[in-house]
């Protein structure tokens, strides 16, 4: 079963080998004259004004944590739809009501405002 | 042994093959791309390098291996040197899974068009997909530059905004052909295309394909005339190369496996599976770059709503409705 995943393990080979080879490449080839100015962050040729290392506002956090939650419950999905013809009406309705709750609380999310900005 | 020796050669030399024929797909859709955006735009496009520039890719490869590879002032060097190695090789990786025609005999064996028939196939799609935007999060955080930042922020929302929807819209197709593996998806399609059974599916799909491949009009993390290049700003050279690399491989991957879940894979009338495949897969690539060359830039807030108001709402009912109809049709 494992050894199944042979090939996919050799194209990880192939992909990092490419990956880390032609930055070598690039690395040998190419010249290299660092000066501090090149080296600054490029702020369109004006002097830097503060750090790109400070605390940025994400205004999307609550989604970002929803969208864990949702994901998870779509991962749910993919075992009964594989099964899906097996399980026939008796999983249908089961996943019926699962997918229902899942809409009662993404009603509410969106009707208190969670998917609004600020 | 013997038996065992010869699975291990035909695999290497498959893997060569597609490897080789990727690189040099990614390389001419930079080239299609340019001519055919230059002519939406009554331009020319690349046509010094060699007869109808021909030879443009080379020249680029040339150009980005010459570049000076810098690393920008305070930037976390660990970080940005892996950032654009996880764009390219999670792109190549999905590969493995793409079945591209059907089985060849070869000396007796049976020799499957595909580097390897998973039977969690389309799993390991969604897997990758979802780990390649590490590439840009890290990329944009590692370059120490607020246009990387920006970018790299911009590329996380529009992951939480499509993906959601995307995997969703798979889940009918799973119903429908009653298995992960794409090989059996694509068999489960002689009938009639998925396009056909469940378009809604497809529309869904289509368009957070249109958002993961980080394209315009979704290309909110690139977005050159706000955020300069976004999360690659700061890379040069072969390091912005295997971004580059990455993003078009990720579209034919994104077209082929668009091509096996709704367009019937190989499937087709008269033409060998492998040249089916490739039309579709080439027609689909061709609807990305006209979809480029029309549709003006959303804003990232805009494809959130869209994402999370509208097609979120419309795969979970279109999961419903297709067990529904399933169903029905049953009994």
């Amino acid at each position: 079963m494992l050894e199944n995943y042979l090939p996919v393990l050799v194209l990880i080979g192939i992909a990092v080998a490419f990956a880390v080879g032609s930055v070598v490449m690039s690395g040998l080839i190419g010249m290299k004259k660092p000066s501090a100015v090149k080296l600054a962050p490029y702020e369109c040729g004006m002097p830097l004004v503060g750090s790109a290392r400070e605390r940025f506002s994400v205004k999307f956090y609550i989604i970002a944590m929803l969208f864990i939650l949702f994901d998870i419950e779509a991962v749910f999905l993919y075992p009964w739809a594989v099964m899906f013809k097996r399980l026939g009406m008796f999983g249908f309705v089961e996943m019926g009501v699962f997918i229902a709750i899942l809409l009662v609380g993404f009603i509410y999310v969106w009707k208190k405002g969670a998917l609004e900005w600020e | 042994m013997i038996d065992g020796l010869i699975m291990i050669v035909l695999i290497l030399i498959k893997l060569g093959v597609i490897f080789a024929v990727i690189m040099t797909m990614a390389a001419y859709l930079v080239l299609a791309e340019r001519k055919i955006l230059a002519r939406m735009q009554l331009r020319h496009g690349p046509n010094r390098v060699g007869p109808f520039g021909m030879m443009q890719p080379l020249a680029d490869v040339i150009k980005l291996l010459t570049k000076e590879d810098f690393l920008p002032d305070r930037a976390d060097k660990w970080l940005f040197l892996l950032a654009p190695g996880m764009a390219a090789v999670t792109a190549i990786l999905t590969f493995a899974v793409v079945p591209f025609g059907p089985p060849l005999q070869v000396f007796g064996h049976e020799l499957p068009l595909v580097v390897i028939d998973l039977n969690v196939g389309v799993l390991y799609f969604l897997g990758l997909s979802s780990l390649a935007v590490y590439g840009v999060a890290l990329g944009g955080w590692a370059s120490n530059s607020k246009y990387s930042l920006l970018g790299g922020i911009r590329g996380l929302a529009q992951l939480i905004s499509y993906e959601l929807s995307m995997g969703l819209a798979l889940v009918p197709v799973v119903m429908l052909a009653r298995s992960f593996s794409l090989t059996d998806i694509v068999l489960a399609q002689q009938a009639a295309p998925f396009i056909l059974v469940n378009p809604l599916a497809f529309l869904i799909f289509l368009v957070s394909v249109v958002a993961e491949s980080k394209r315009t009009p979704f290309d909110m993390p690139e977005a050159e005339n706000e955020l300069v290049g976004g999360f690659h700003t700061e890379y040069s050279g072969m390091r912005f190369g295997l971004f580059f690399v990455g993003e078009y491989i990720n579209l034919v991957i994104l077209s082929s496996m668009v091509t096996v879940f709704f367009l019937g894979g190989w499937l087709g009338p008269l033409l060998p599976g492998v040249i089916w495949f490739g039309v579709k897969v080439l027609a689909l690539c061709f609807f990305f770059i006209w979809v480029r060359g029309s549709l003006p830039r959303l804003r990232y807030d805009q494809l959130m709503h869209f994402g999370w108001k509208i097609l979120l709402p419309l795969a979970l009912l279109n999961v419903l409705l297709t067990g529904a109809v399933l169903l029905w049709s049953r009994t």
